[in-house]
């Protein structure tokens, strides 16, 4: 799955990253909790979460994810946005709930890690 | 080469300085990516742990051909049982660090899992040293 395909299911804006990046993602992760992620050994993965606080982004560098999906219409900081940026993580806003930006992303293929 | 990088304790904003400049030079030097993402997913961990319970600490790196060296000390409340803080799932975290988005029990366990040695050091009231070693090949 690429970005344009999951800016388009989730109806949502993409803050910072290029839309038409060829990666291409497999698998998807949710969750509020750093701590977890940080566990995951996955490629490839888009995290969905609802925190929003340079931790995320920090967390997503470390862990090499390449696009973060922020969930309920939370809105990126301008400090995550540069750091994003920095670290060339893609951002994307939803105005979806955390299990209907889940179900749309896994009906149209990605895959859970877990 | 060795670097030194200074922790503040309870700054959140600032938390992962160290361990991005880190994989910055591990890039550099070419080391294999996944075993950058070990090494600075543990070094993060640790980070965030100097940050979420100590007043302020260190991060001392020392990399060579074969292996990173990493030693993380704080001036912080130390660790009464060390066997009870490496098992998944235990914490010690205030309400702020969970709001963060940590604080769930699995750093110690999670540094353990990522890192070829790890040697922990720790005194009730003094603080804690973390002395992690991952080869680079």
């Amino acid at each position: 799955m690429n970005i344009s395909t999951v800016v388009e299911l989730l109806e949502a804006r993409l803050i910072c990253g290029d839309v038409n990046q060829e990666r291409e993602f497999m698998y998807g992760f949710a969750s509020d909790l750093m701590s977890d992620v940080l566990t995951l050994d996955s490629d490839n993965l888009i995290l969905i979460t609802g925190l929003t606080n340079t931790q995320v982004i920090r967390t997503s560098e470390m862990a090499d994810i390449h696009c973060v999906v922020l969930v309920r219409g939370k809105k990126v900081s301008d400090e995550m946005k540069q750091l994003a940026e920095e670290n060339h993580i893609t951002l994307i806003e939803t105005p979806f709930s955390m299990f209907r930006t889940v179900s749309i992303l896994h009906e149209a293929g990605l895959k859970p890690v877990y | 080469m060795e670097f030194r990088y200074e922790v503040e304790g309870g700054n959140f904003s600032r938390a992962g300085h160290a361990s991005s400049a880190v994989k910055k030079i591990l890039k550099q030097l070419n080391v294999d990516n996944r075993i950058i993402k070990r090494i600075v997913v543990a070094l993060y961990e640790g980070e965030v742990n100097v940050v979420a319970h100590a007043h302020k600490g260190s991060i001392l790196v020392d990399i060579d051909e074969q292996r990173i060296e990493i030693k993380i000390e704080d001036e912080g409340p130390g660790i009464p049982d060390i066997d009870l803080a490496m098992q998944a799932g235990y914490s010690t975290a205030s309400a702020a660090v969970r709001e963060m988005g940590f604080g769930a029990g699995m750093g110690l366990p999670n540094i353990k899992k990522n890192t070829d040695e790890l040697k922990i050091a720790s005194e009730v009231g003094k603080g804690t040293t973390l002395e992690m070693i991952t080869y680079l090949q």
